[in-house]
């Protein structure tokens, strides 16, 4: 088995020059992503353009948008261990990848927010002083590595059983696999009580910020790995049922269209109501004295929302796979402004006190993400490199020593 | 003309201390004419004397009231009434060396405060419970208190306009290096 | 695993056992010879939560930042740590009638506070209101007002600053526990235990908390050199800090900063727990909102109108 795993390990350094250009780039973004970050380790969080009115910004609006990513692997763990469809079951280990790379993310996006990153070690129970259970930071710390823990071993368990030439047993992984269910929708719950909980931002303060980001978490994260699969089956010797996707992408329409529903209600709320608490929708829709600088951004998200809603309800479109990647194309970057930067920084616009600052991430920041998403892209890349050979048998030629 | 000279340039120091001791918000030894009285407080900073006039008996012992209400023109034109003036003028407030209080008893200036409570009872009793006027001693021991011609001019006692300090910068404004 | 009776180990190395700890012990023994910078370092970096310090740790901890300070600042600072007082809970008013809005108390409180001037950090807020409109319209009150004299005709002011809630939200979610709330009701943040993670700064119903975006930059004739650990000891890049109801006087018997410079007598402070205090005057005697009350973050900070 160890040699079955070192014949994979040699697997990610060998590939063709369509391989090494996109390592290439990526590396090349990581580089420029530390840079950036050492220049802001130097100087401090001023480099962004977060300042005391508008204090969480793009990087806590990709961590948000990335758990979401991560929670919805467990979208296709559902169909696939509990109604027994075949087609997914099979795939269910590069969602797991997914995951694994997506929290690895939402970790760096958190450690290059924070001020003092080396005293991370503060928030630990025995060592520091973790403020459990009274702080939602510190649920997300715990579920979050909880759920990367989980998704590592589970991984690891299926290419362990698959360099030995076996079937996942599931048995053994059977208790590990009903324990991410829960977890997936628990590293999203608690993300969305985080910014829940907090009475003095009323855009957040409200009951439908959970369902929201469980809602279109499961739309963005699939509509990832629909593009995602269809690259490794591009690429790979892996075979990638149709049927799979196709499943993938109803799911997706019908968690859309909870979605846009939700945006609906909250709407709804909001504008029928018309307290001053609408204030951070008007903004974001329509501007807010004078300030409107994500106005065309959200109208944009939910444009492209609607036409990814319409393309995955209807089988005919969504069974187009060019459509189909079109939408799901249209799905991240409508849910990535929704709740990204259309999530965090109406928040605090206008701000407790009633000012609008109007934030746009500076490049420093732009670089530091891109550095980040690169490094995201190069683990998964690196991890389906390593694992396919392993997945797809080639590497069993010869039986397993020791 | 040095015994005179000189009482005069002593109280001209006395007041120029006690008007820069006053404005510093630093504990300062009590008048020793004022002291608990009642529910009055211990520690009161007292308002500067009129560097020219101050003591009024210089002159008035030596003239003869004339108390109709008119304008000054000859002395004290530099003093502008704008405080009740329809209702009263100098000799209401003012006789001699002392103040005069409604009921014609006569008090020293360092109690000046008792005259200005005729009037601005509310204000009086809020400021004898420590919440009228500026702020300053230990919270919990010695506290200062002003007198009311300390931070109000008694002849003309609305505050004029000041310039405020400067706004604070705007977040777009603040940048890195 | 064993071959040939010898123990192989994973180097592949021929290691006497004796030559491994002499040359183990002789490592550890420089090690130990670091310079006293990377040795303070290594304290710094381990040092504990102010909670739970013991009084000879602390009097350690503010010997190594006094000697930090001096070094980072140019000038000698004290640090004090003296603790609450017994039978004492802090309580401020604010006379709205009276605030004329000079912004006087915004510069004392950065000049007694040690604030960083660039970048710029005030720990106080003065908002302009309309008079006669809705009231305190958050959404349009100004902030950046600049006229040329105050108060403006038609409109009134309302200084804002850590309201040092009894059931605050920030104390609530900070996840290492760098912010809590002091026996005499004061709340503090430990500023070399904050990891500068904001989610105070979310949680704050009042807009009172700043951010260290930069390393402070204060010039060494403008510190102040009396500060309190909890208070206005000079902090660090990174870190988010706020009123503390100048900690380091009010402990010591005197007025904050703010309420002493006032020209108007807008600000009073006392004591809650003493019935005689001016501030339970106050609140007994004039009608006392408190901002954001419906939030239940029951703040210490009373707005009332002596006129």
């Amino acid at each position: 088995m160890i040699i079955v795993f070192l014949k994979a390990l040699k697997r990610v350094f060998q590939g063709d020059v369509r391989y090494y250009a996109w390592v290439a780039f990526l590396l090349t973004v990581i580089g420029f992503g530390v840079s950036a970050y050492l220049r802001q380790a130097d100087q401090g969080l001023i480099v962004t353009a977060m300042r005391d009115q508008v204090s969480w910004g793009f990087y806590i609006a990709n961590f948000t948008f990335l758990v979401g990513v991560a929670a919805a692997a467990v979208l296709l763990v559902i169909p696939a261990y509990l109604y027994n469809f075949k087609p997914i079951k099979e795939i269910v280990l590069f969602g797991e990848m997914l995951a694994i790379a997506a929290v690895v993310m939402c970790i760096l996006f958190v450690v290059i927010d924070m001020g003092q990153p080396l005293r991370v070690w503060h928030l630990l129970p025995l060592v520091g002083t973790m403020n459990f259970p009274s702080s939602l930071l510190v649920w997300d710390v715990i579920v979050l590595n909880g759920y990367l823990l989980i998704n590592v071993l589970l991984v690891l368990y299926a290419l362990v059983r698959l360099a030995a030439g076996k079937e996942y047993k599931l048995a053994l992984g059977l208790p590990l696999i009903l324990l991410s269910i829960p977890w997936a929708i628990s590293i999203h719950t608690v993300t969305a009580f985080l910014y829940n909980g907090l009475s003095a931002r009323p855009f957040w303060n409200a009951s439908i910020l959970a369902p929201r980001f469980l809602a279109s978490a499961f739309c963005s994260g699939p509509a990832i790995m629909l593009i995602l699969l269809q690259v490794i089956r591009k690429l790979t010797r892996v075979e990638i049922d149709n049927r799979a996707i196709f499943k993938i992408a109803e799911l997706v329409a019908y968690t859309m269209g909870i979605n846009l529903f939700l945006l609906g209600a909250e709407v709804f709320k909001e504008f029928y109501s018309g307290s001053v608490h609408a204030a951070p929708l008007e903004y974001l829709y329509f501007g807010l004295h004078g300030k409107a600088q994500l106005v065309p951004w959200m109208w944009t998200a939910l444009a492209f929302n609607v036409s990814a809603f319409v393309i995955f309800l209807i089988p005919r479109l969504r069974e187009n796979l060019l459509l189909l990647n079109i939408g799901a194309i249209l799905i991240f970057v409508g849910v990535y402004i929704e709740k990204g930067l259309g999530l965090i920084v109406p928040g605090f616009i206008p701000d407790a006190l009633g000012e609008i600052y109007e934030y746009w991430p500076s490049a420093t920041e732009g670089m530091i993400a891109a550095g980040i998403w690169a490094l995201g892209a190069l683990l998964y890349t690196i991890m389906i490199k390593f694992s396919v050979p392993i997945y797809t048998g080639e590497l069993l030629k010869k039986p397993a020593r020791g | 003309m040095k015994r005179i000279v000189f009482p005069i340039m002593a109280m001209v120091l006395y007041g120029v201390l006690l008007m820069a001791a006053s404005s510093v918000a630093a504990p300062v030894v009590p008048d020793a004419e004022s002291g608990k009285r009642g529910d009055l407080p211990r520690f009161l900073v007292p308002s500067a004397v009129s560097r020219e006039n101050f003591p009024c008996s210089r002159c008035h012992n030596f003239r003869a009231a004339d108390r109709t209400k008119r304008k000054l023109k000859e002395y004290h034109s530099n003093i502008e009434l704008k405080h009740a003036e329809d209702q009263r003028w100098c000799y209401d407030c003012h006789e001699g060396d002392r103040l005069r209080l409604q009921n014609g008893r006569l008090i020293a200036f360092t109690e000046s405060y008792v005259l200005c409570g005729q009037c601005h009872g509310t204000i009086y009793r809020d400021w004898k419970a420590g919440i009228h006027g500026k702020r300053s001693g230990e919270w919990d021991g010695d506290k200062l208190y002003r007198v009311c011609a300390n931070c109000h001019d008694p002849h003309k006692p609305r505050f004029s306009s000041i310039e405020p300090k400067k706004p604070p910068m705007k977040p777009s404004d603040i940048k890195d290096r | 695993m064993e071959e040939n009776g010898r123990r192989r180990n994973p180097l592949g190395l021929k290691l006497p056992r004796r030559t491994f700890i002499k040359g183990a012990l002789l490592g550890l023994g420089s090690a130990a010879l670091l310079p006293g910078q990377a040795k303070a370092a290594w304290e710094a970096f381990l040092q504990k939560n102010f909670r739970e310090m013991s009084d000879e740790e602390i009097r350690e901890v503010i010997a190594r930042l006094e000697k930090d300070a001096a070094g980072e600042w140019g000038k000698e600072i004290k640090i004090d740590a003296s603790k609450a007082k017994p039978g004492v809970k802090f309580g401020y008013g604010l006379d709205l009638s009276r605030c004329i809005g000079c912004r006087k108390c915004v510069y004392a409180c950065t000049e007694e506070n040690n604030q960083s001037r660039t970048p710029q950090i005030h720990w106080i807020t003065v908002l302009r209101f309309a008079k006669g409109e809705k009231w305190l319209d958050l959404e349009n009150s100004e902030k950046y007002y600049n006229p040329k004299e105050v108060p403006e005709e038609g409109f009134f002011y309302l200084p804002v600053q850590c309201q040092q809630c009894e059931n605050p939200p920030c104390v609530k979610v900070c996840p290492t526990k760098a912010t809590w709330k002091e026996p005499d009701g004061i709340v503090v943040i430990d500023y070399n235990w904050c990891i500068g993670c904001r989610y105070c700064m979310a949680a704050c119903p009042y807009g009172a908390r700043r951010f260290n975006w930069a390393r402070p930059g204060i010039k060494a004739e403008e510190i102040n050199p009396d500060t309190h650990y909890l208070g206005n000891r000079p902090r660090y890049k990174g870190v988010v800090e706020k009123c503390t109801f100048c900690v380091q006087r009010t402990r010591a018997g005197k007025y904050p900063a703010c309420v002493e410079v006032c020209p108007v007598g807008a600000r009073k402070f006392g004591n809650l727990l003493d019935p005689e205090s001016e501030i339970r005057y106050l609140i007994k005697n004039k009608r006392v909102f408190r901002l954001k009350e419906d939030l239940n973050t029951e703040p210490k900070f009373f707005y009332f109108f002596a006129t």
